[in-house]
């Protein structure tokens, strides 16, 4: 009970440790706030420029979800196309790795040309950056279904597509959710890497004018906005995989 | 008309070949085996001699290079939709229970699939039913992750039966369990087969469970896989375990363990 309690304070331990530890470090080497503002400046900048701060979040969330949303619906379709065909996986995975690879900062000037300024941009951005490590996750887990399940069903006369959507997709769930946590923190970079460069809304945008007028305690705060609606994102991600495969989580739920 | 034990699985002159072999060795050759209606049959052999190859063919799940294979009359050119399988690895779907793992058969195969979501009380009963003759009563909300793994098996078996097969494919069903669990599955096995009076295939390494529950026994040599010796099960039924502690049971084991020994051997 006692390491339970001690686990569920932890995160909070080091958080609030790490910000005690950098504002200290602040003061007593007497950090010019140009080059590191303590937390305490960055928290009194998040007040006073809560409104800009709030409207430009407000943005930055819905266009992150919306890219997101596409490369969940984008990503489990073609994984599973990817999983149920040997043929397509071979052949299509060197364009699929070959296009990740691909800085999407770069593909940003193109969405521009096509979409103009707005926020398309960002929304792409966000979509092409976070549906790969779906894609490669929902393929795997369906590509890895064993064979003798595929033989009890083959034999009874079950197609391929019994097959995918029986076992395939339900076996994949949890890397598929796995990977859900992964895609919403790229996401984030996505947009945000889209709103610098295309768009007039956003935590990017802002931050882009911010640091162009050099107002380092606002970027500061932006940056902090970002990593709070990340984190909360994150978690809200890990509550959904836990409460959707609470069955491939078994071995700590037995204890 | 009929004679009293039609052959219900033969496999006649069967060389087969898989596309991926890469010494292009025939996994087996010249296959000949004969299973009867209803009849309980085992097949012994060294390790790697082809039994899985065989369990593949009699179930459509491959073809033969050559010769035929006739299951129930017909010969096999699909999958043959009456079998029911179950290998060493109960492969339960750990996000079903146990009762939902048991009727997916039924989410496949016809006439059940389009019947079972209008009748899904009936189908349930007999999946208690059979969970009941299986020594499982009342377990089927579990999820198999929770059952032994000799529980697992049992529901496995219960998965294998739930569509009634006519042809009952069983891979080394017992192979992962300890000896005492696996006698205890061996007369839940009997019983099954008295109660269903389905043909059964049984694969297996373990020469005294072939004996206990076969009415036919194969030995096959290693690969590419043969019959070597076809041995009938005299032992009268009902059988009981004690049955494996006479002499008559040790000699049957005795001469089967010699003919694979042989099979090894020439290998």
């Amino acid at each position: 009970m006692k390491t339970k309690n001690q686990l569920a304070l932890a995160p909070w331990i080091f958080t609030i440790g790490f910000f005690l530890l950098w504002e200290l470090i602040c003061r007593v080497l007497n950090v010019s706030s140009f080059i590191l503002p303590t937390p305490s400046t960055i928290l009194v900048a998040v007040w006073e420029y809560r409104t800009q701060l709030a409207y430009h979040a407000f943005f930055t969330l819905w266009m992150t979800l919306a890219g997101f949303g596409l490369a969940v619906g984008f990503g489990l379709l073609l994984g599973m196309v990817l999983g149920s065909s040997r043929l397509i996986n071979a052949g299509t995975y060197p364009l699929l790795v070959g296009f990740n690879s691909i800085p999407k900062v770069a593909v940003v000037p193109i969405l521009v040309f096509w979409f103009g300024v707005g926020w398309v941009p960002p929304v792409m951005t966000a979509f092409l950056i976070s549906f790969f490590p779906i894609v490669v996750n929902v393929a795997t887990g369906i590509a890895t279904v064993e064979p003798e399940m595929e033989d009890v069903l083959r034999a009874l006369g079950a197609s391929k597509r019994d097959i995918v959507f029986k076992v395939g997709v339900p076996r994949a769930m949890p890397y598929f959710f796995g990977s859900l946590k992964v895609a919403i923190t790229l996401a984030y970079v996505g947009s945000v890497i889209g709103e610098q460069n295309a768009s007039n809304v956003g935590i990017g945008n802002l931050l882009t004018r911010a640091s162009a007028a050099f107002e380092v305690p606002l970027v500061w705060a932006a940056l902090v906005v970002l990593a709070v609606l990340g984190v909360i994102m994150y978690a809200i991600t890990a509550y959904v995989e836990r409460s959707m495969t609470g069955w491939a989580q078994r071995s700590q739920m037995a204890a | 008309m009929e004679r009293p034990l039609p052959v219900f699985v033969d496999i006649h002159d069967v060389t087969h070949v898989y596309a991926r072999a890469e010494d292009g060795l025939p996994a087996v050759r010249n296959l000949n085996l004969k299973v009867n209606e209803g009849e309980f049959a085992a097949i012994v052999g060294p390790s790697g001699c082809g039994k899985s190859t065989l369990m593949k063919l009699a179930t459509g799940l491959q073809f033969p290079r050559e010769g035929t294979v006739i299951v129930d009359g017909k010969q096999v050119g699909a999958p043959v939709k009456l079998a029911g399988m179950a290998f060493q690895n109960p492969t339960m779907l750990p996000w079903r229970t146990t009762l939902d793992n048991i009727l997916l058969p039924l989410e496949i195969v016809e006439p059940h699939r389009s019947r079972l979501r209008r009748h899904k009380a009936e189908y349930v009963a007999k999946a208690e039913s059979l969970l009941e003759q299986v020594g499982l009563k009342g377990q089927g909300h579990k999820f198999p992750w929770q059952l032994s793994g000799g529980m697992q098996q049992r529901a496995s078996l219960c998965r294998a039966l739930i569509h009634e097969p006519k042809l009952l494919m069983l891979d080394e069903p017992f192979g992962a369990l300890d000896s005492f669990t696996r006698e205890e599955l061996w007369c839940v096995m009997r019983d099954l087969h008295a109660a269903q009076k389905v043909t059964i295939i049984l694969v297996t390494h373990d020469l005294r469970e072939a004996a206990f529950l076969s009415d036919r026994i194969f030995c096959m040599s290693a690969r590419p896989g043969r019959i070597v010796a076809e041995r009938e099960v005299e032992f009268p039924r009902p059988r009981d375990l004690e049955i494996t502690y006479t002499p008559e049971f040790s000699e049957l084991v005795h001469e089967l363990r010699n003919h694979i020994a042989q099979a090894r051997q020439a290998a």
